[in-house]
């Protein structure tokens, strides 16, 4: 077994027991915490297939932002442990294994030999050390795939005014200041100085 | 004498695991070192601008102090609170320092000194540092302690706002020098203090740097830490090593973001006389200790913001990040993107 098999198996590997961690945690920031350790092994294996830049993105965009704003709520829940007894898992267990069983189907209809074997995609051969996987992307993205490209970034565009039109509300009645002002304020406006003789003498009796 | 010297010159291409090992340590011991003077340095420096002398018994002029601290901090008890995950309550410290030292690995030293020359560089350190805020979140939500969740909360919003201002920062640069790869990126500010990205960048530089601050966990941005308002933050229940490790996570942090602005914006290693009258006067000085001026400079500007300012409202600072910093930084992207396109003297002919 070469070092690359070797890394591959173990990240792998490593993905899989993460994501079998984060169904069966019961409190939600330690299913949290193993997403984020099934993110970290992703990105090796993507890492070994010379992807760096997707796999850095990964860590960046999903680890580093997408992550940190789930925990922030999932640690701001305020969760009984004890009350999630494992009854409800049996409850739901006959639906999870349906779905489950669909994807499954889905995935190896797709994924399966048919499409993806080794005589209609050839192994890939390691490329060239000066190979850099972050500029062919890029001059994918913006030739070949421009118009799937700003499309997308139209679409989320357009999801963030609506997630912010959702949630915006006026709200008059709060306090709220107004830096532009406070800036222009002058002493004289906040100030009085008062001015007034100094005791002359003090006198001790 | 000759078996050494053909051992010496051998050693790298024979164990290269080894080698890579050796360098990693030449580059994370002086590190170490310097975080523990970075403490000292602060305190004298912010003694002095506060009329005091600052740290002077341990030690002639208090030298020995950072050594005295280590050694306190070592033998302290680590206290685990009761109902805390032991294993993520010491994988915290851990999380936040390991980061800080990672980046080094990409980092450009002098023209071909350094660890790993990769193509992806920025993005990588870009990725890192937003990596360290786990450190500081786990700790928070570990220690079973409301000061210390608060402070979790607070840094956990402050850093993602702020990196958004910080990538974007990063991706003038990225567009400026048309590489991701750091050493390349100082090669494209070659010619002297004026082609240094800081002139033709100068908005993305000031919030770069602002940015670090806030993305450290530094005073004005120290709301995660607030001693005044929550005890000291995230880290309220660590004591001993794991405290010590926080610590020096926080100045390792400190210095990664000097030397990383450095590099972006003051281009690195190279000389700022180069191209004047006076380039031949300095051509003995290596590139490596204007490096390191220049990583000065801005420790310096870190421990002047402390001794300067008061803290940031929490408000503030989501207002200064969103509604200031962003908008700043993309309209600065589009003017930088159409300077390099029609080739603007003096920094993209």
């Amino acid at each position: 077994m070469t070092f690359e098999k070797f890394l591959f198996y173990f990240f792998a590997a490593m993905v899989i027991f993460a994501g079998l961690m984060l169904i069966t945690r019961r409190n939600p920031v330690y299913s949290a915490l193993f997403l984020v350790l099934a993110f970290f092994n992703a990105a090796g294996l993507w890492m070994l297939m010379e992807a760096e830049f997707l796999a850095i993105t990964l860590v960046l965009v999903y680890v580093g932002a997408v992550m940190v704003l789930f925990l922030f709520v999932v640690m701001m829940l305020d969760i009984n442990v004890a009350e999630m007894k494992p009854g409800c898992f049996i409850t739901y267990l006959p639906v999870g294994i349906l779905i489950a069983l669909t994807m499954v189907v889905e995935m190896v209809m797709v994924v399966g030999p048919n499409h993806f074997g080794l005589d209609i995609y050839a192994s890939p051969v390691p490329h060239a050390p000066g190979y850099s996987n972050t500029g062919e992307l890029g001059s994918m993205l913006y030739t070949i795939y421009m118009y799937p490209f700003e499309i997308a970034a139209v679409i989320l565009l357009v999801a963030i005014v609506a997630a912010i039109g959702l949630t915006l509300r006026r709200r008059p009645d709060t306090k709220s200041q107004n830096p532009s002002k406070q800036v222009l304020v002058k002493r004289d406006d906040r100030l009085r100085v008062v001015k007034m003789p100094s005791e002359s003498k003090m006198e001790l009796k | 004498m000759e078996a050494i010297t053909n051992f010496l010159v051998s050693f790298p291409t024979e164990f290269p695991v080894l080698w890579i090992l050796v360098r990693i340590v030449v580059i994370v011991l002086p590190l170490m070192l310097a975080v523990a003077y970075f403490t000292y340095a602060e305190r004298k420096i912010i003694g002095y601008m506060q009329v005091r002398l600052g740290p002077n018994r341990v030690g002639p002029k208090g030298w020995l102090q950072p050594i005295a601290d280590a050694v306190k901090l070592m033998f302290k008890e680590i206290i685990i609170p009761s109902g805390a995950n032991k294993f993520l309550f010491v994988l915290a410290p851990m999380l936040a320092l390991g980061p800080a030292l990672a980046a080094w690995a990409v980092l450009p030293f002098d023209d071909g000194m350094v660890l790993t020359d990769i193509n992806a560089g920025l993005l990588y350190i870009l990725a890192l540092t937003s990596v360290a805020v786990y450190g500081v979140i786990i700790a928070g939500w570990v220690s079973n302690s409301k000061y210390a969740f608060l402070g979790a909360i607070r840094s956990a919003a402050q850093i993602v706002s702020y990196e958004i201002a910080m990538g974007f920062a990063l991706v003038g640069v990225l567009v400026a020098a048309g590489s991701l790869n750091l050493s390349d990126i100082v090669r494209a500010q070659e010619g002297g203090l004026l082609h240094w990205f800081w002139l033709p960048l100068l908005p993305l530089f000031v919030i770069y740097f602002i940015s670090g601050v806030a993305e450290t966990n530094r005073a004005p941005f120290d709301v995660a830490e607030g001693e005044s308002e929550i005890v000291a933050g995230f880290h309220v229940e660590y004591s001993g090593m794991t405290f010590a490790v926080f610590f020096l996570a926080e100045y390792a942090n400190m210095i990664l973001i000097s030397a990383l602005t450095a590099l972006m914006f003051l281009g690195g290693w190279l000389s700022p006389f180069q191209g004047s009258f006076m380039e031949s006067w300095f051509t003995w000085v290596p590139g490596i200790i204007w490096f390191f001026l220049k990583i000065l400079i801005f420790g310096f500007l870190f421990l002047w913001f402390r001794a300067t300012f008061p803290r940031y409202r929490y408000d503030q600072i989501m207002r200064l990040g969103w509604k200031v910093f962003i908008p700043i930084t993309i309209v600065w992207i589009l003017v930088v993107a159409v300077a390099v396109v029609y080739k603007f003297p003096i920094w993209f002919d």
